[in-house]
């Protein structure tokens, strides 16, 4: 199964979105937040986030979901210092509710790791009106 | 106490004693917490880094490692990797040479732009490394040593902000300001700077 991880600059923000996401896939426990600094100060840790893949790697891949700027930053050095040669951890270019929610679902329904890239980035496209 | 972790230290001294100042300068054109991220990651390398750690190399990639999770702010991810790039460049060393520290340089920055994918005239801390990286090159090149090329470097590094004052921000928070950016100095290359400054202090005393 694929994993997710939510990542914020705000550590409420990312529990929040996993929360949310986890309630629309009931049993799935592929999903973690890395949200904020360790002493939940505002801020992104590459560290954290690279421990919240470790955990959710079942080796069918990883989607990653942030926030924005240094979000993203840190979410690609957490890959660099993981060595992913088979590109398997992927950051999602998609927004970080509507897209954790798609690809929980997805996730738990045993979707491969492209086709939840795929349906989480489409969530962009979603109008909400 | 190494070499290496001392400078490291007198590094985080400075960046401390201009907490204020960065973050006023990030409140300009940020979200006013440069300085307070860049102290908060210094201090955890004061705590991190061993003391008596003598590879240059192991002290630089545990300094970067620290930065990335301890700073916060986009300079976590941008200083984190330039440190340990340079870290990288300096593997198994004890001691620094003008030209080892030409290629740690070189290493830093190319780290910053694989992480941030800016270029010079972004208005970021790549303004102040980029020309202090060609002058401190010209000047080795020319028969200076390390001192003497840090000293070139530190220039470049201050003309580098006046210059960061002319320009808009494309890249990171303060690019959300578009022109009203102009007229402020990056946070970012002011600590960059401040950090070229205390190697050059360290490395002359
Ligand atoms: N993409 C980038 N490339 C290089 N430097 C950048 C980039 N984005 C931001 N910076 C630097 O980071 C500094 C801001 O750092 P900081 O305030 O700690 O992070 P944040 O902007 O996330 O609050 C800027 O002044 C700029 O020099
Ligand atoms: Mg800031």
């Amino acid at each position: 199964m694929v994993g997710l991880v939510i990542v914020s600059h705000s550590w409420k923000i990312a529990e929040g979105v996993k929360d949310l996401a986890s309630q629309m896939a009931p049993g799935f426990d592929g999903i973690r937040a890395a949200g904020g600094l360790e002493d939940g100060e505002i801020g992104t840790d590459a560290t954290r986030i690279m421990e919240a893949i470790q955990a959710v790697d079942q080796g069918d891949g990883v989607v990653i979901l942030c926030d924005l700027g240094s979000a993203i930053m840190s979410a690609e050095t957490a890959i660099e210092l993981l060595e992913d040669e088979e590109g398997k951890y992927r950051i999602a270019d998609a927004p970080v509710v509507e897209g954790a929610i798609v690809a929980a679902v997805e996730a738990a329904g045993g979707e491969d790791l492209e086709s939840i890239i795929a349906s989480a980035e489409d969530a962009r496209n979603e109008s909400k009106l | 106490m190494s070499r290496v972790y001392e400078c490291l230290t007198k590094i985080g001294e400075t960046i401390t004693e201009n907490k204020d100042f960065l973050t006023d300068l990030d409140r300009e054109i940020g979200d006013a917490d440069h300085g307070i991220n860049m102290t908060r990651g210094f201090h955890a390398v004061a705590e991190k880094v061993p003391s008596d750690l003598e590879d240059i190399g192991a002290a630089l990639k545990k300094a970067g490692m620290t930065l990335l999770s301890t700073v916060g702010g986009a300079s976590g991810p941008l200083y984190g990797t330039a440190y340990m790039e340079a870290g990288k460049v300096m593997a198994g060393k004890t001691e620094m040479t003008a030209e080892d520290f030409k290629a740690a340089l070189e290493a830093a920055i190319a780290g910053i732009q694989k992480r941030g994918k800016a270029v010079k005239g972004e208005k970021t801390m790549l303004d102040a490394l980029i020309p202090a990286l060609d002058a401190y090159t010209a000047a080795i090149e020319g028969g200076a040593d390390m001192g003497a090329g840090l000293e070139e470097a530190c220039k470049a590094a201050n003309e580098g902000i006046e210059f960061t004052k002319t320009i808009i921000a494309t890249k990171g928070r303060a690019s959300y300001l578009g022109e009203r950016s102009i007229g402020h100095q990056d946070p970012g290359a002011t600590s960059a700077t401040l950090t070229l400054e205390t190697i050059r202090d360290f490395v002359k005393a």
